[in-house]
C-alpha cells in the first residue's frame, strides 16, 4: 500500500508543477489584458506557409 | 479602443505606416505600445497617422507626471492561485477520510496524509489569508469590529484546532473547509473589485492643460513643458488651445470661452491687457500674452487644491454590517464559551472541541461573501449598461442619497445642441440657404449651432463672396442677391433695442441694408431629463439645479423640473462647491449630477459625484461614476437599482444565520464531525452566491429595463 504514498508525492509535484506555471505566467503578465490575446489569435497571418511546395516536390513524404 | 476590430487596426499599424516595427494593444488599460525604426518614420509621422485613423492618443501633464510606470497588483491573483491549488489538493487527500472515518486505510496513512494536509495548508494561512487577518488587527487596534474580525477568528480556529488534531494525531481537521473559505472569500473580493481600468476617475485639473506651449524668447518660439513656464513669460496660444496660467493679453483683443471653468457657454471678449484666467479656451485668432502666476499658483489649481480634501464618509448601509458583524462576534464567542462551561463540568475535551466547533462553524463567510458578490455583479451590469462606477462603495452610498444636485449647462441641458427661433419676417428659402453658408464660415459657437440647424433643414448651397468676419461680432458675406450681416447690435450698427443680453442669446440679421429680425437660441434640455426628474420627484429626492448661466432659463427649469425653490444661478466653481457642502451641512446625502472641470472641485465634495460624458473616453473630472450621456434618463432607475442591493444583501444575511444555526446545533454538542463542516460550508457559500447573483440580476432585469 505504500505505492499510494509514491503516486502521491508525484502527483503534488506534478501538481507544483502547475502552481509554478500560474505563478509565472502571473509573473510575466499573461493574465494582466485578458482580451486582445483572445483576439489576436484569430489574426490571419500574413506569412504565406511555404511547406507546402516541399510537400509536392516529395510525395513520399505524406 | 472598443472591438476586436479595434485591436486588429492598431496591431497592424506597420502596414499603414512604414516604419513601425511592433505595435501592441493592451485592452483593458487602452494602451498601444509602438517599436518604431526613427530612419523610417518618425513619433510625429505616427500620432497624425493614430489620429487620422480615430485613435488620438491622449497627451497631458498628468501622464507626464507619473515618473514611474504603476505595477498593477497582482498579490491577490497569486493568492488566488495558491489557495485553489491547496484547496484542490487538500480535498482530494481527505476525500478518504469523508467516506470511512481514517478506518479505510489504517493509521500510518491517515498519520501521513495529515502531515501532507498540514504542509499544503501553512501557505495558504500565513499568505493567502494574510489580508483578512491583517485587516482584523488593525481594526482592532482600532477598537472596532470590521467584517474581518468574524473570518479571522474562524480561519484562526480552524488552523489551530486542526493544527493540534494532526500533530497530536487525534484527528483530521478542518483545514479543508478552511482553504476552500479562503479561496471563496478571495474571489469574492477580486470579483468586487472589478474595476474600469481605462477609465479616469481621479483625473484633476492637469489632465485639462496642454502638456506644453510655445514660449516667445527673444523673437523665437521654443517649446516648453507647462511646468517650466516662468512669470513673464510671453507665450503664444493658438486658436482651441487652453491656457495653461493665469496670464495678461498682449495682442489687441481675443475671445475666450470660459466653459470648462464656469460652465457659462458664452465666450468672453478681452481687450489689450486683460487677464485671462487659466483654463479659458482661445477661440478664433491666434494671441500672445504674458504669464502672470505660474501653472501651480493659478486660480484653477487653488481652487481645486482649496477643496480636495474629500472626507471619506460611511454609507449607513457599512455601518448596518459592522453593527451585524459585532453582534455577530459577541453572540459567537458567548455560545463558544457557554457550550465551553457546559461540558467542562463532563468531559474537558469534549469542551474544548465544542469551544472550537462553534468558531469554526459560525465563521462569517456569507456575510463577507454575500456583499462582494451582489456588488460586483451590480457593478458588471451597469457597466454594460454604460454606466460605470468607481466602486463598490459607490454602490453603497448611492443608497443613502437623499437629495440630488444637477449642474445645468452640459448635463441637463444637450451640449452641443440648442434650439434657435427665429424672431422677425418670414424668410424665403434662398435668403435661408446664404445665412446656412454664412454661418458654416464662422467657427462661433452659435453660428455652428445655426448652420446645424438650417443644414438639418437641407438648406445650403449657395454663393457666397466677401466673407469677411470680426472675430466674436459677427460676420458678412455677399450671395447673388442679399448682402448679409449677421451678429451682435454693436456689429450691426444697429439701434434697436431688441431683447439681448440676459432673456437669450440673440443674433441680429441684416440683409440688404435691413434688420430683417434676429435668432433667439434656447438651450436644449435633454429629452430624458423630463421623464426623469419626474421619477426622482415621486421617489421622494429633493432635487436641485445649479448653473454658471445667466437667470433668463429660470422659468423654463422651473416648468421643467416643477419647482421653483432650489434653482441657483451664476454658481462660480467655488459657490457650487459651497452649495454642496451647504446640503451636506444640513444632514443632506448629496448626489451631484454634472460634466465640466466646472463641476469637478463639486463633484469630489458631494457624497456621490456623477459626470456625465458624450463619450467616456473625453475629458471627465474626477467623480465617482461616470455616466454616458445618452444614459441620463437613467439616474433614477440606478439610485433604486442601489437600493434593491442593499436588501438582497440583507436577505443573504438571514440565509446564511439559517445555515450557521443548523451548524451550530452539531457545535454545541460537540459532535461537529470535519465531514459535515465540509459539506455545510460548499454548500452555504454556493447557495449564497448563486442568491445574490440571481438576485441582482433580476432586479436589474427589472429595475434597469429601460436603461
Amino acid at each position: 500500500m505504500s505505492v499510494i504514498l509514491i503516486l502521491i508525492t508525484c502527483s503534488l509535484l506534478v501538481a507544483g508543477g502547475f502552481l509554478a506555471g500560474f505563478l509565472w505566467s502571473v509573473r510575466t503578465g499573461q493574465f494582466d489584458d485578458d482580451i486582445s490575446p483572445a483576439v489576436r489569435i484569430l489574426f490571419d497571418d500574413e506569412t504565406v506557409p511555404k511547406p507546402i511546395e516541399n510537400k509536392i516536390k516529395n510525395p513520399d513524404n505524406v | 479602443m472598443h472591438c476586436s476590430s479595434c485591436i486588429w487596426l492598431l496591431e497592424h499599424l506597420g502596414k499603414l505606416e512604414k516604419g513601425i516595427l511592433r505595435s501592441h494593444t493592451d485592452f483593458i488599460q487602452k494602451e498601444l505600445s509602438i517599436v518604431y525604426d526613427p530612419t523610417q518614420t518618425s513619433l510625429r509621422k505616427i500620432v497624425e497617422k493614430l489620429h487620422q485613423i480615430g485613435y488620438p492618443p491622449e497627451l497631458n501633464l498628468k501622464q507626464t507626471d507619473k515618473s514611474e510606470k504603476v505595477v498593477r497588483s497582482r498579490s491577490r491573483i497569486y493568492k488566488i492561485g495558491i489557495a485553489g491549488f491547496a484547496f484542490g489538493n487538500i480535498m482530494l487527500l481527505s476525500f478518504p477520510e469523508y467516506f470511512s472515518g481514517g478506518t479505510y486505510h489504517g493509521e500510518d496513512f491517515s498519520r501521513a496524509f495529515g502531515y501532507i494536509i498540514l504542509f499544503l495548508s501553512l501557505p495558504v494561512f500565513f499568505y493567502s489569508a494574510g489580508e483578512f487577518l491583517e485587516n482584523a488587527l488593525l481594526s482592532f487596534r482600532q477598537r472596532t469590529i470590521n467584517i474581518d474580525v468574524p473570518i479571522a477568528i474562524g480561519i484562526v480556529a480552524m488552523f489551530l484546532r486542526s493544527s493540534y488534531e494532526i500533530l497530536s494525531g487525534s484527528g483530521p481537521g478542518y483545514f479543508d473547509s478552511m482553504t476552500g473559505l479562503v479561496f471563496f472569500m478571495l474571489i469574492g473580493r477580486n470579483f468586487q473589485n472589478k474595476t474600469y481600468q481605462w477609465l479616469s476617475f481621479d483625473r484633476d485639473y492637469k489632465s485639462y492643460f496642454p502638456i506644453a506651449v510655445s514660449r516667445i524668447y527673444s523673437n523665437r518660439q521654443e517649446v516648453v513643458s507647462v511646468n517650466e513656464l516662468k512669470v513673464n513669460d510671453r507665450i503664444f496660444i493658438r486658436n482651441l488651445e487652453i491656457i495653461p496660467a493665469d496670464v495678461l493679453l498682449i495682442s489687441e483683443s481675443a475671445e475666450i470661452d470660459y466653459s470648462f471653468v464656469t460652465g457659462e457657454s458664452r465666450p468672453v471678449r478681452c481687450e489689450k491687457g486683460d487677464r485671462i484666467f487659466a483654463g479659458g479656451r482661445l477661440n478664433g485668432n491666434p494671441a500672445e500674452v504674458v504669464v502672470q502666476q505660474e501653472v501651480s499658483q493659478s486660480y484653477l489649481t487653488q481652487l481645486w487644491n482649496q477643496s480636495s480634501g474629500k472626507q471619506e464618509y460611511k454609507s449607513g448601509f457599512q455601518k448596518v454590517v459592522e453593527k451585524i458583524s459585532r453582534w455577530f462576534v459577541v453572540i459567537t464567542l458567548l455560545i463558544a464559551v457557554g457550550s465551553f462551561l457546559y461540558w467542562y463540568a463532563i468531559d474537558f475535551n469534549r469542551a474544548l472541541h465544542a469551544f472550537t466547533s462553534v468558531l469554526v462553524i459560525a465563521c462569517a463567510c456569507a456575510l463577507a461573501l454575500s456583499a462582494p458578490f451582489t456588488f460586483g455583479n451590480m457593478i458588471r451590469i451597469l457597466g454594460k449598461k454604460g454606466i460605470y462606477l468607481k466602486n463598490t462603495n459607490v454602490l453603497e452610498k448611492l443608497a443613502d442619497i437623499d437629495t440630488v444636485v444637477f449642474d445645468k449647462t452640459g448635463t441637463l441641458t444637450e451640449a452641443e445642441n440648442a434650439t434657435v427661433e427665429f424672431d422677425g419676417i418670414p424668410l424665403s428659402p434662398e435668403l435661408k440657404k446664404a445665412i446656412a453658408d454664412l454661418a458654416n464660415a464662422s467657427s462661433h459657437p452659435l453660428s455652428r449651432i445655426l448652420a446645424k440647424k438650417l443644414k438639418d433643414e437641407g438648406h445650403t448651397n449657395s454663393q457666397l463672396s466677401n466673407v469677411v468676419e470680426k472675430e466674436g461680432l459677427g460676420i458678412s458675406g455677399q450671395s447673388k442677391q442679399f448682402f448679409i450681416r449677421l451678429g451682435s447690435s454693436k456689429f450691426l450698427n444697429d439701434s434697436t433695442t431688441y431683447p439681448s443680453g440676459f432673456q437669450t442669446t440673440t443674433v441680429g440679421l441684416q440683409v440688404n441694408g435691413e434688420l430683417l429680425g434676429y435668432f433667439k437660441f434656447h438651450n436644449r434640455y435633454r429629452p430624458s431629463a423630463s421623464p426623469m426628474v419626474q421619477k426622482l420627484k415621486r421617489d421622494g429626492y429633493i432635487l436641485s439645479v445649479i448653473s454658471g448661466d445667466h437667470e433668463h432659463e429660470r422659468s423654463r427649469l422651473a416648468t421643467l423640473i416643477g419647482q421653483e425653490e432650489g434653482l441657483a444661478f451664476e454658481q462660480k466653481p467655488e459657490d457650487k462647491v459651497s452649495y454642496v457642502v451647504g446640503l451636506q451641512q444640513q444632514g443632506k446625502k448629496v448626489m451631484m449630477v454634472g460634466d465640466g472641470l466646472n463641476d469637478a472641485v463639486a463633484l469630489l465634495n458631494s457624497h456621490v459625484g456623477l459626470a456625465v460624458a458624450e463619450d467616456i473616453n473625453n475629458f471627465t473630472p474626477g467623480c465617482d461614476g461616470i455616466l454616458l450621456s445618452k444614459k441620463f434618463g437613467s439616474i433614477g432607475a440606478l439610485l433604486a437599482f442601489a437600493k434593491s442591493g442593499q436588501r438582497i444583501i440583507i436577505i443573504s444575511f438571514i440565509i446564511s444565520l439559517l445555515y450557521n444555526f443548523t451548524g451550530l446545533w452539531f457545535a454545541v454538542q460537540g459532535t461537529l464531525s470535519p465531514v459535515i463542516a465540509a459539506i455545510l460550508m460548499p454548500i452555504s457559500t454556493s447557495s449564497l452566491v448563486i442568491y445574490t447573483v440571481l438576485a441582482s440580476s433580476y432586479k436589474a432585469r427589472t429595475l434597469l429595463k429601460d436603461a
